[in-house]
């Protein structure tokens, strides 16, 4: 794990991280990459992959509007809030 | 015809290649339970799995997934018994969670295929890549402020479809022509309401350029193209912009460029280096969707008459050309309609009435066959009194309008108007000899040589008889006595 792939991870993470910090992060992803990469030693051959231990399937729910009508819920938590609206700094790409 | 274009080099053809994004017709999310109402107000329709409140947990919409294997099964593709959900990540206002939920390596329907109807009458066969299910984002409203966005989630997790053709289209004819025949299948499925302008459609249109019958080009994702008519501009704009640049020794560059409907160009909406990286992984949320044999069998059962399957039966059955069968099934309410009134008369002559005269003045109204003052069982019974001659086809259009502005039945105005034609000889005769009685220069023209003037004999008996004469019992009569 170099310095450029920290600091392009970061970016598609929206972190700001320094000079500094990409040295320190690249050493430490390194170290637990490197780690995990113990797992490539089991062989899998013709194994499918797990995507739950106890067997379960894939819970559905019927088409029935019960949920919803709380927007003051909705907006509570935001720093900012108009009319109903969340409000954000502007971003038009 | 695939359209080639002339550019300054020699010929180019365009490839193009469609991802449309269809609205799925449920009453709640594709994961919460909150309403998918069109028009709500801001943040009303809106659950804490929608706002992504921390801890929330999304559970799978069951109806959703009927409705993509539907889709999956009228778009002729296979569907996929295993299938999962991955998150695709990024960053915007209107996506609370960071990340949608989509499906990427394992999509519920894979390839699949459609015919189009182009306008020189031929059909084509478009390759349709795949389809899967995603959670639609919310709204970001940019012009109410001078420096802030303003965000309605109402939409955040709404299920879409995305369905993904194959690079089989080659101008913006054949491109609407998808667009339309998708349209139409979606809404006869009723899995979809097709609906452009609220948004319920959206397509992005991945065009690119090359040599007849050369290796695919470069191309460019147009997004915002949110109509029929955008859709053959965008294409035009952009196939034109690449060639200039080709044979201007430039390259095209891989990118996501925006339709602008209002200067009538493209533009570039991110560069290479910005270029979307979603790191996709499997949803952790989420188990693997599996789905039974039976259970899609089951679906496929249901399925309706496609319109296809619609077109080709009424020009078997009713004898109806091809044109005329792909207007009357271009929706489904209205192959409905045209049924209903060709059940009780003649087919051919019901198609005539139904788009000629129905469709025409609907249209003018700016009216829905829905909204029809006229009645598919009335409209049947005025032709049936045409073919069984109790009117004229003169008389019937008289009719047509009193009953479209009165919503009066057909027998009800020929009779009480006393539209009844008249089929009594003597009656039709007494007229005859009336008309020759008082015109004696014109018969002694007439029999002097002046054919012609039969025709002034046929108009004033029908005036006499204020159009309700049989017009062919005239004619006989007229030429017995002249």
């Amino acid at each position: 794990m170099d310095k450029a792939t920290v600091k392009k991870v970061a970016t598609l993470a929206r972190l700001a991280i320094t000079e500094a910090e990409q040295e320190k992060f690249a050493t430490q992803l390194g170290g637990i990459l490197k780690w995990v990469e113990m797992m490539g030693e089991v062989n899998t051959d013709n194994v499918e992959p797990l995507a739950n231990v106890v067997n379960i399937d894939l819970k559905l729910r019927p088409d029935i509007v019960n949920d919803g009508d709380i927007r003051d819920a909705v907006l509570a938590n935001a720093p900012e809030a108009l009319e109903g609206f969340f409000v954000v700094p502007k971003v038009v790409e | 015809m695939a359209q080639i274009l002339k550019g300054e080099t020699g010929d180019w053809e365009i490839v193009i290649g469609m991802e449309v994004h269809a609205q799925i017709t449920a009453n709640s999310k594709l994961f919460s339970g909150a309403s998918t109402d069109f028009g709500g107000a801001p943040n009303t329709h809106v659950s804490l799995v929608d706002a992504a409140m921390p801890g929330m947990l999304p559970v799978l919409n069951e109806m959703c997934v009927e409705q993509a294997v539907r889709t999956g099964l009228g778009l002729n593709a296979q569907i996929n018994l295993h299938s999962e959900f991955e998150r695709k990540n990024y960053f915007y206002p209107d996506l609370p969670q960071g990340y949608q939920i989509s499906q990427y390596l394992h999509p519920i329907v894979g390839k699949g295929e459609i015919e189009i109807d182009l306008p020189d009458g031929s059909v084509k066969k478009i390759g349709i890549t795949r389809l899967h299910l995603e959670q639609d984002a919310g709204k970001s409203i940019h012009d109410q402020h001078p420096t802030k966005s303003y965000v309605d989630l109402n939409r955040s997790g709404c299920a879409l479809m995305e369905i993904v053709s194959e690079p089989d289209i080659r101008d913006a004819d054949e491109a609407c022509a998808y667009l339309a025949k998708l349209r139409m299948i979606l809404r006869y499925l009723g899995t979809c309401d097709g609906n452009m302008e609220e948004g319920s459609m959206r397509a992005d249109v991945n065009v690119s350029v090359r040599r007849p019958g050369a290796a695919l080009g470069t191309r460019c994702e147009i997004k915002n193209v949110n109509s029929l008519k955008a859709v053959q501009m965008a294409i035009d704009y952009e196939a034109r912009r690449q060639i200039e640049i080709i044979e201007g020794n430039g390259a095209i560059v891989q990118e996501t460029r925006l339709w602008d409907p209002a200067k009538g160009e493209t533009r570039s909406m991110r560069s290479k280096e910005d270029a979307h990286d979603y790191r996709y992984f499997p949803d952790p949320d989420l188990l693997p969707l599996e789905l039974k044999h039976d259970w899609v069998g089951q679906i496929k059962e249901t399925l309706p008459e496609l319109p296809d399957q619609k077109k080709h039966r009424f020009m078997l059955s009713y004898g109806l050309s091809a044109y005329d069968s792909s207007v009357l099934i271009a929706e489904k309410v209205r192959a409905d309609y045209y049924e209903t009134v060709a059940q009780g008369c003649d087919a051919k002559l019901a198609a005539n009435w139904v788009i000629n005269e129905l469709l025409g003045i609907l249209n003018k109204d700016g009216k829905a066959i829905t909204e029809s003052p006229i009645g598919a069982a009335n409209l049947g019974q005025l032709i049936a009194r045409i073919s069984d001659s109790t009117i004229s086809g003169k008389i019937a259009k008289d009719v047509f309008a009193e009953m479209y502005a009165t919503g009066q039945t057909a027998d009800s105005i020929i009779e009480g108007k006393g539209l009844k034609q008249v089929t009594d000889t003597g009656a039709i005769e007494k007229i005859v000899d009336e008309v020759i009685a008082e015109n004696p220069d014109n018969v002694a023209a007439y029999k002097s040589g002046k054919d012609k003037l039969f025709g002034f004999f046929v108009g004033q008996v029908m005036k006499k008889s204020q159009g309700k004469a049989n017009p062919d019992m005239v004619n006989d009569l007229l030429k017995k006595k002249l």
